[in-house]
């Protein structure tokens, strides 16, 4: 486990290795949030500072595109591709199974900290849709049965 | 093999010294001492232990003693994608579908060793016949691969196999025997246009990028590929990197620029592999980077990321995410190609038109022309999902009917049931119904019935679905995705998704119809971009094909595709129900009883549902083996 310092230096060492260039705002998030797993706005200051542009400019940024997050993510993220395959052959009915489960509603993370529950557009597996990815793990051809199962493995 | 290639008659010797290892390929033999085995490792076959598949595979090769006989890769996406992972064997072409790891050992010791199929991995046709090649299977017969070329063919990451395939002689050509605007003027003759949605000719649009004069200009590959439903650009990436990037080469060369931008979709973690291996390889072989082949060129090919936005598609907000910026659109004029990134003349075209480049300037404008219909010209890929028997890519010549694709290529609707509509164009298109099945597919027919081409996403809608509830899925798809710049598109989409809500609730009315027509007209003339200008189309398409259904919903609050479940009741009719107890037993609220009605074996009592206990979730019908079903809805 990183020390808070250990994750800033690293931080501070990407953007440098960018020559901090504003312009690589997008990919230095994506680093920040891999190393922090979220992006609280301390981070936000800390980045905002380095490539000398205001924080508003910042979080402008965060809070445009889905894949940031300002709120930690489970250990487990689970997302359920909305995609229109998925969806015509009953990804819904996965989702509604998991919050039922897991006792919490899409986009939020259950107390212990172990699942967050998301969806996503498409992740281009349409042969075997319904999809659901748990982390890098992806199953597919799935039904509402499946998932207590599923989730039991971790 | 790493050696710098710096002159054009280099890359054509290495050509002539590697063509071979596509021999056991491109020859076809039933009886062979040596095997080339290719494995899928498409990202839907990979999620299916392809790469266990692979594993194994090397595993039995070295047990049985057969190493060196048999060659065993990973290949890019086949495209059949239902009937993955594919295992393909070459000399003799045998196909294999969904195999599965512990099929190696009887690929291995049977096929390879004993030279005898295994029939039970053959694909098998609608008439229960096994089908051996992959030429000779329906789902590939009326297909025309141009853009997916060497997509389940070559090794996407080693470079050696796409010379083999003539890779990179098209940018040599140009750099050696071509001027700029010869290259351009090819493009423009071979008809070519945007694959990535608008339609726009890509040798125009590379003309006005090459007449703007300054100092520094950029080419921009758009990989944000964000339709739901549509997966040949990743598909491309993955199977065929060197064909994008030895197309924006020649653009580089084209309109004076010396970089290059890919835009991709964080989701696409193996396009991003497979495009940073390409890129490494490609210039350590000096057909990247500074000095290509010797000729003075120089073009420097970067990868950035997105973050999830649809509105990134939209060319002007591509470029300000680049630019580290939110991914607003902005108004066009200026165009990219007077204006774009960082405020250089910029190019951009998506994935599948890049791939389509190389070939024209190696094979001709006027061969690539005569593919298609008067005004679309070449082929088109689409991503065939929703209700079909066969999931997959498919690439067909512009022109091909709905039909063609549906029935001949798709083998028709899943499981029987009668074809509905088929959604095309994504968020931003609509939905063509069974009157336009024999309507030529290119891109002015399908505007001019009301939907569009898009990037080629094609969901297949069957009885069961509601054209209702299926408007709506966009609808909420675009809200989400509005970037919130234009008042209409922010505002005017979520007013017509409570509308759409109201009518599946049954809670609409005529007069809600009306409006959600009104609404449409200002939505599109009051947003800046395409996003905003097309989200109404779903919405438009379905109340022109399927105003009945709305009435249903509005007048007899009824789902007529038994989807909505406010509108649904679910009954069982004693004079069918055998009275197993099956469906109250698996009842999860408890809302089944026995009645005192006897069921259809008389000995036995029906059951009924209790309505206002009940939760339709239909489990009950799944799980009843009366045929026809006793529960109706």
């Amino acid at each position: 486990m990183k020390t808070n310092q250990e994750m800033f230096d690293e931080l501070h060492e990407f953007i440098a290795s960018l020559n901090n260039n504003p312009a690589e705002l997008i990919a230095i998030l994506h680093r920040a949030q891999s190393i922090f797993g979220y992006l609280p706005m301390k981070v936000q200051s800390f980045i905002a500072n380095e490539l000398g542009i205001n924080v508003s400019k910042v979080y402008g940024v965060v809070t445009f595109y889905s894949f940031f997050t300002m709120v930690p993510k489970g250990q487990y993220v689970i997302n359920i591709c909305l995609g229109t395959a998925c969806f015509v052959r009953g990804s819904g009915k996965l989702l509604e199974k998991c919050e039922e489960l897991l006792k919490i509603k899409n986009g939020e993370t259950t107390p212990d900290g172990k699942f967050t529950l998301t969806t996503l557009r498409c992740v281009g597996a349409c042969g075997l849709a319904p999809v659901m990815q748990i982390n890098d793990k992806t199953y597919g051809n799935i039904t509402a049965d499946d998932v207590d199962a599923i989730l039991a493995e971790y | 093999m790493c050696k710098r290639l710096n002159s054009k008659e280099e890359l054509l010797s290495l050509y002539e010294n590697v063509k071979d290892l596509l021999a056991l390929r491109d020859n076809e033999s039933d009886l062979s001492e040596k095997y080339y085995i290719s494995v899928c490792g498409g990202t839907g076959c990979n999620s299916s232990q392809s790469p266990e598949i692979v594993s194994e595979l090397k595993r039995w090769a070295k047990e049985c003693g057969v190493e060196d006989k048999v060659e065993i890769a990973i290949a890019g996406c086949f495209g059949f994608c239902e009937r993955g992972p594919i295992v393909k064997i070459f000399p003799d072409h045998t196909f294999y579908t969904k195999v599965k790891p512990s099929d190696a050992e009887r690929i291995i010791k049977q096929h390879i060793i004993d030279h005898i199929v295994v029939e039970e991995l053959l694909y098998k046709n609608n008439i229960k016949q096994s089908v051996k090649k992959q030429d000779d299977i329906e789902f590939y017969k009326k297909q025309h691969r141009i853009a997916l070329r060497n997509c389940g063919y070559i090794n996407p990451e080693v470079i050696a196999e796409t010379i083999a395939t003539r890779g990179y002689q098209a940018l040599a050509k140009c750099l050696t025997e071509m001027s700029q605007d010869d290259v351009i003027n090819e493009v423009v003759a071979s008809g070519l246009r945007g694959r990535g949605g608008a339609g726009f000719s890509t040798g125009t649009k590379w003309k006005f990028a090459k007449a703007s004069v300054n100092d520094k200009k950029y080419v921009i590959c758009n990989a944000d590929e964000g339709d739901p439903g549509a997966f040949m650009d990743r598909s491309i990436l993955e199977g065929d990197p060197h064909s994008v990037l030895e197309a924006m080469a020649i653009c580089g060369y084209a309109i004076g620029a010396d970089e290059g931008e890919i835009y991709i979709r964080a989701e696409y973690p193996l396009a991003v592999h497979r495009l940073k291996v390409a890129i490494e390889q490609a210039t350590e072989l000096g057909l990247l980077g500074d000095n290509i082949l010797g000729t003075g060129f120089n073009f420097h090919i970067n990868i950035k990321y997105g973050a999830g936005a649809f509105v990134c598609g939209e060319e002007t907000a591509l470029i300000h995410s680049i630019e580290g910026c939110r991914g607003e659109p902005t108004l066009k004029p200026p165009f990219p190609a007077v204006k774009g990134l960082f405020g250089k003349p910029t190019n951009v075209n998506n994935v599948e038109t890049w791939a389509n480049i190389p070939v024209i300037i190696l094979d001709g404008a006027k061969k690539f022309a005569e593919i298609g219909t008067e005004k679309s010209k070449g082929t088109k890929v689409f991503a065939l999902a929703g209700k079909i028997n066969n999931v997959g890519l498919v690439e067909v010549p512009m022109g091909t009917t709905l039909r063609e694709i549906i029935y001949d290529i798709g083998g028709g609707i899943k499981g029987g049931k009668k074809f509905k509509a088929v959604q095309t164009g994504g968020p931003s298109g609509g939905c063509l119904t069974e009157k336009d099945l024999d309507t030529p597919i290119d891109y002015d027919n399908l505007v001019a019935k009301g939907s569009m081409m898009g990037s080629g996403g094609m969901i297949v809608l069957d009885e069961d679905d509601c054209m209702v509830n299926i408007a709506k899925f966009y609808l909420e798809f675009t809200v989400e995705e509005s970037c919130g710049k234009c008042t209409l598109c922010r505002v005017g989409n979520k007013r017509m998704l409570e509308i759409l809500e109201k009518i599946t609730k049954g809670l609409g009315t005529e007069e809600d119809l009306a409006k959600l027509e009104h609404l449409a007209v200002a939505i599109r003339d009051g947003s800046l971009c395409a996003l905003g200008q097309s989200a109404p189309n779903p919405v438009l398409s379905t109340l022109a094909g399927f105003r009945d259904e709305y009435i249903a919903h509005v007048v007899d609050k009824k789902c007529p595709a038994g989807s909505c479940k406010d509108l649904v009741n679910y009954e069982i009719l004693p004079e069918l129900c055998l009275g197993c107890s099956l469906c109250a037993r698996n009842c999860p609220v408890g809302a089944i009883v026995k009645t005192d009605i006897p069921a259809k074996n008389p000995r036995l009592n029906a059951y009924r549902i209790m309505s206002d206990k009940c939760i339709k979730c239909g489990l009950c019908i799944s799980k009843c083996p009366a045929k026809p079903k006793a529960i109706i809805k």
